[in-house]
This record gives structure tokens, C-alpha cells and sequence, in this order.
């Protein structure tokens, strides 16, 4: 019987032990990582909700043709209709074509703005971590000033003074933002150099900047890569924010915060168009990538304990 | 204990001085003197000149600094151009009504959090707990002004409960007592900080179950109500005290917009004003006052967490 089971067995691999228990593939902490991510309902939504946007901000326009450039003051604040599927604004824009406009600029501006704090936070965190002592003290004291000062209201300043354009916007954004992930890889990498690996580094002539770029930075990506996710969601809300104080983009660029303070004269004449379907917008962008972020912090939780 | 706080206060007065450093250097960047509102816009550039000499603007960086602070500390904000008055009398004008938008609302965000907090852990993973749980998300993910068109349209239009503006009274008493303009402003500020504290409430509260303590005082026979009271409440209550110091950063911003959007003559529509006039000594006056608070809200959490949890006291 033995025999003709074992002739009728495939070859031996890992993943098959001959009797006795299962023995799995060995898995890598990244793979575990994506599989427990992907494992999680919310995230796998949130990341389709985030892809559908992208496709809606920057495709949609090939596939829904409206002209954002004339105003049409006779066809201004219509109804959903047939012609224009979420109505038209103030000025006669169709204000499907208008959300997705301003979904470009939203998602441009968080990703930018998100890039520029993670790598000024990277490395600033890195630097200040391994070098120790006054240099850490004097480097993490700059942060607490940085945090210290009111983000909304020191952007808001910084936006009036540099007008309002989507890299001017994404600078200063991103630079009271790169605080809180110099804060976490300061702290990842007070850990970490305290591992062998680190050591042998050492020993083998690595010096500074070569262990802060292949060795340090590398292991403290867990935590870099969740704070990017909630990076681009606070960009984006910061970026809603001011353009609804009014010191956002302007035309010819659209901006959802724009939109809403627009559409907020018109409550009361009932024009919901104009209001709650950017105001949705913004609300699920935030919220898929929040969901992203909490799956992508239990996922880095899954790799560290596998290591 | 004395010497952990001895060394927070030393911190806290350091990152306070680096704090008015950088204003200080910002405003010098961005609005280096005054002249050209002082003396018109078609003043010539030798009159604009002299007028900075002889008062003063023309001294290096550190000198002007020192002068700066020195302002600061005998109460002299900065004067406005743009109001024609010094930004001392118009904050003092309005801070007693900001105070209360921010303070009530805090006051209603802890009763409405903290209580949820603790029935999210106690009923986990019920149909009540997944509803909260996904409101909170959602209210958290949400911008403030959004949640308070929301509000206006449901309760202020559709169904005329409230008022859609705020009262326009500068009369404190009167502001304290007009719930049917103020009640909307109060409940969007409230609502928002709610859904930053519950994050933490629901598993602060689910760290304390989980203790040992828990187990025990279930295992002696003590009633559910009582272990809820007694040992639930009061552990759980202690990060709030931290997110209470934490969350005064939020209540500063969370009033400009909120008074924008409900037109409350108070001090974030002040500082919303003047980024519209451009004028920079009161926005910057104004931030570096957030600036303080957010340190010295930082300083009292931590303060009042050393004093209110007995095992941090004792380490």
C-alpha cells in the first residue's frame, strides 16, 4: 500500500512533507506581510476605492468630455440631468468633470506632499538615531518646535505668501509634515543598531551614510510605508481644508475644498449637487486610504513577529 | 517624580523659545517692516528707508529679536496696521468667546467619548460596537466644515431645529445662553474630536478587560456594574487625560473653521480675516499663541497624568 502511495506521490518539495505534518512554503516576512494585508476585507476595499479614484480623477476625463475652460452662465447651477450628470456649478461647469478635476489635483497634492515628508522625515530620523547623544537631542528638539506650531495655521500663512500652486501647496504641506515620521524611524533605529547586523557592518568598513542607506533605512520601511498611507490621507485633508478657507488652487485648476465652499452658498436653495457628492469624495479618498494604513500596520506587526 | 518634571518644564520652556525663534524668523521673512502701510503705498523707497531706521527695523536680525521678545514678554502682541489696533485688544475682544466655543465642546466630547469608549469594549465585536465603530471612522475621515453642512442641512434646513449661523452677540452671556445658534457650531467641533478620541478610547479600554486585575475582581463574585465603576472607568479614564492636553492643538484649528463656517465673530474668524487682509502681525501673533498652547496643553497632560495614575508617580 505504502509503496503504491509513494509511487503515485508527486515528487518531494517543500511543500509537501512524505508523512507526518505540512510543512508550508517558507515565506518571506514581506509575502506574509501582503498576505495578511490582502486578507483584510477593509484594505482590500479601501484599495479598490483608492484605484477607482485614480481611474476616475485622471482617466475619467478622456471618457466624459466637459468643457472646464468656457463659463456658460445661461446652463449655471442646473439639476442632474441627462447633459450633465451631476448638474453644473456658479459659473455652468459640469460638475462631474469638475470633481474629477479637482480629484487630480487632491491626489497630486497628497502624494507629493506625502513624498516630501517621508524623505525629509526619513532621513532627518535616520541621521538623528544613529548619530546619538547632542545631535539627537538638538535634531529631536527641532521637531518639537516643528510640531509645536499649529500645522493649519502656519500653512494657511505660507499659502497666502506663495499663492497657491499644486508644488508650492505640496511643499509646504509636506514641510510641517515630515515630523511625526522622523519621530518613528528615529525610534526604529535606535533599535535597530543595536542588532548584530548593524555591528558587522561596522566591522566590515561600512560607514555612516552606507549603514543609514543599506542597512538602516531598508529594515525601518515597515514603519515608513504605513506612515505614507496616512501621510497622503492627512495631505489630502489639509489640501480640502485650505481650499475651502479659499486660499486654494484657482482657475483653471479645480480643488474639491474649493468646490465646497462654492457649493456651502447654496445650501439653502437646495442645490445638494454642489455639495454632498464632492463633499463624498473627499470622505471616501480619506477613508480608504485610512483603512489602507490600519491593514498595512496589522501586516508590518505579521512581518516583524516572523523574523 | 520632581526630577522627571523638572526636566519636562525645561524642555517645554526650550522648545518655547525655539518655537518664538522661528515665528519670529518668519515673520521677518515674509513682512520685514510695516513702513509700507504706514506710510502708503507710493511711498518712495528713501522714505521707506528712513521710516525702518528710525524705528527700529533696520537693527540686525538679533537685535530685533530680543526687542521682539522683550514686546512679548510686557504683553505688546504686535500691532495692526490693517485694524488700526494693537493685536492684544483685538484677541482679548474675542478670546472669551473662543474659549467657550472650544471649552464646551471639549466638555461634550468627553461625556459623549468616554462613555462609548467603554461600551465598545464591553459589548466588542457586537452589531453596537461595529455601528460606532464605523461612524467613528467615517466622522474621522471626514473634514469639519463637511460634517458641519451635513449638520446644517439635516438640522437647520431640512428639519428647523437650530439656527444655521451662530449668534451674532458679543455679549458672553448671551453666547452661553443662545443654544438654538450655538448648538450646531458646538456639536460639529464636539463630533470631530469625538472621532479622534474614541480610536483610543475603544482600545484603551479593551487594554484595561484584558488586565489581570479584571480577573480577579470577576472571580471574587464582584457584579459586573460594579467592576465596570470601580476598576473600568477609572483606569480607562486616564489616556483621555492625555488626549485632553493633546487635543487643544485641534480645538484651535477646529475653531477656524468651524466660526468661518458658522460666521462666530470669534478668534478663528479673526485670524481667517486677516489671512484675507494679509496682515501678518495678527496671523503671527496668533499662531504663536497656538504655538504656547499646544506646549503648555503637552506640559498639563503630562503633569496631570503623573499626578492622576499612581504607577507612573511611584516608578
Amino acid at each position: 500500500m505504502a509503496h503504491n502511495q509513494s509511487s503515485s506521490l508527486p515528487p518531494l518539495d517543500v511543500q509537501r512533507a512524505p508523512e507526518g505534518g505540512e510543512v508550508g512554503a517558507i515565506q518571506s516576512g514581506w509575502r506574509l506581510a501582503l498576505r495578511e494585508f490582502a486578507s483584510n476585507r477593509l484594505a482590500v476595499i479601501g484599495f479598490a476605492i483608492l484605484i477607482f479614484f485614480v481611474l476616475f480623477s485622471f482617466v475619467g476625463p478622456l471618457i466624459y468630455h466637459t468643457n472646464q475652460l468656457d463659463t456658460n452662465l445661461t446652463s449655471a447651477n442646473l439639476p442632474p440631468s441627462g447633459a450633465h450628470l451631476l448638474g453644473t456649478d456658479t459659473n455652468g461647469f459640469d460638475e462631474l468633470g469638475r470633481i474629477m478635476k479637482g480629484g487630480q489635483a487632491a491626489l497630486e497634492v497628497g502624494f507629493f506632499a506625502a513624498f516630501v515628508a517621508i524623505v525629509i522625515g526619513t532621513l532627518w530620523g535616520a541621521v538623528s538615531g544613529l548619530a546619538g547623544g547632542i545631535v539627537d537631542s538638538v535634531m529631536m528638539r527641532v521637531v518639537d518646535i516643528f510640531l509645536s506650531v499649529p500645522f493649519l495655521f502656519v500653512v494657511l500663512i505660507l499659502a497666502v505668501k506663495f499663492g497657491a500652486t499644486v508644488l508650492s501647496l505640496s511643499l509646504v504641506i509636506g514641510f510641517f509634515a515630515w515630523q511625526v515620521p522622523a519621530r518613528l524611524v528615529r525610534g526604529e533605529v535606535l533599535t535597530l543598531r543595536e542588532r548584530d547586523f548593524v555591528l558587522a557592518a561596522r566591522t566590515a568598513g561600512a560607514g555612516s551614510w552606507r549603514l543609514i542607506s543599506r542597512h538602516l533605512i531598508p529594515n525601518a520601511l515597515g514603519v515608513v510605508i504605513v506612515n505614507v498611507t496616512f501621510q497622503v490621507a492627512d495631505a489630502i485633508l489639509a489640501v480640502s481644508y485650505i481650499g475651502f478657507l479659499g486660499f486654494g488652487l484657482h482657475f483653471p485648476n479645480v480643488d474639491w475644498g474649493d468646490q465646497l465652499s462654492d457649493g456651502s452658498n447654496y445650501l439653502q436653495d437646495g442645490y445638494w449637487w454642489l455639495i454632498f457628492p464632492v463633499g463624498a469624495c473627499i470622505v471616501l479618498t480619506v477613508m480608504a486610504l485610512n483603512f489602507m494604513g490600519d491593514a498595512l500596520r496589522d501586516a508590518m506587526d505579521v512581518r516583524l513577529r516572523r523574523r | 517624580m520632581v526630577s522627571y518634571l523638572v526636566r519636562r518644564l525645561v524642555t517645554s520652556v526650550i522648545v518655547v523659545v525655539g518655537v518664538s525663534i522661528f515665528i519670529f524668523l518668519l515673520l521677518h521673512a515674509i513682512y520685514p517692516s510695516p513702513a509700507r502701510q504706514v506710510l502708503g503705498l507710493s511711498a518712495r523707497p528713501i522714505q521707506v528707508a528712513a521710516w525702518n531706521k528710525s524705528n527700529g527695523y533696520d537693527d540686525p536680525v538679533i537685535v530685533q529679536y530680543f526687542r521682539y521678545v522683550n514686546n512679548l514678554l510686557h504683553g505688546n502682541l504686535g500691532y495692526s496696521y490693517a485694524e488700526n489696533q494693537s493685536v492684544f485688544a483685538l484677541l482679548q475682544e474675542r478670546v472669551a468667546r473662543s474659549a467657550y466655543l472650544s471649552g464646551i465642546s471639549l466638555v461634550f466630547a468627553v461625556i459623549i467619548a468616554l462613555p462609548l469608549g467603554i461600551f465598545q469594549a464591553v459589548k466588542r465585536n457586537t452589531i453596537g460596537d461595529n455601528v460606532a465603530t464605523s461612524a467613528a471612522f467615517i466622522l474621522y475621515s471626514m473634514p469639519s466644515f463637511f460634517l458641519g453642512l451635513i449638520l446644517i442641512q439635516v438640522f437647520a434646513i431640512s428639519l428647523p431645529i437650530f439656527n444655521f449661523e451662530a449668534t451674532q452677540s458679543t455679549n458672553f452671556w448671551t453666547v452661553v445662553g443662545d443654544w438654538h445658534s450655538m448648538t450646531l457650531p458646538i456639536f460639529t467641533l464636539a463630533l470631530i474630536t469625538v472621532a479622534s478620541f474614541s480610536r483610543y478610547m475603544r482600545s484603551a479600554a479593551m487594554d484595561v478587560l484584558a488586565q489581570d486585575y479584571i480577573k480577579v475582581a470577576r472571580a471574587k463574585g464582584l457584579p459586573e456594574r460594579l467592576i465596570l465603576w470601580r476598576h473600568l472607568v477609572r483606569n480607562a479614564s486616564l489616556p483621555m487625560v492625555t488626549l485632553i492636553g493633546l487635543s487643544l492643538p485641534a480645538l484651535l484649528s477646529g475653531n477656524l473653521i468651524t466660526e468661518e463656517l458658522f460666521n462666530f465673530q470669534g478668534l478663528g474668524l479673526l485670524f481667517f480675516e486677516s489671512l484675507q487682509k494679509v496682515d501678518y502681525p495678527v496671523l503671527l501673533a496668533y499662531t504663536l499663541a497656538g504655538a504656547i498652547l499646544v506646549v503648555v496643553g503637552n506640559l498639563i497632560a503630562d503633569i496631570a497624568l503623573t499626578v492622576a495614575d499612581p504607577r507612573i508617580r511611584l516608578a
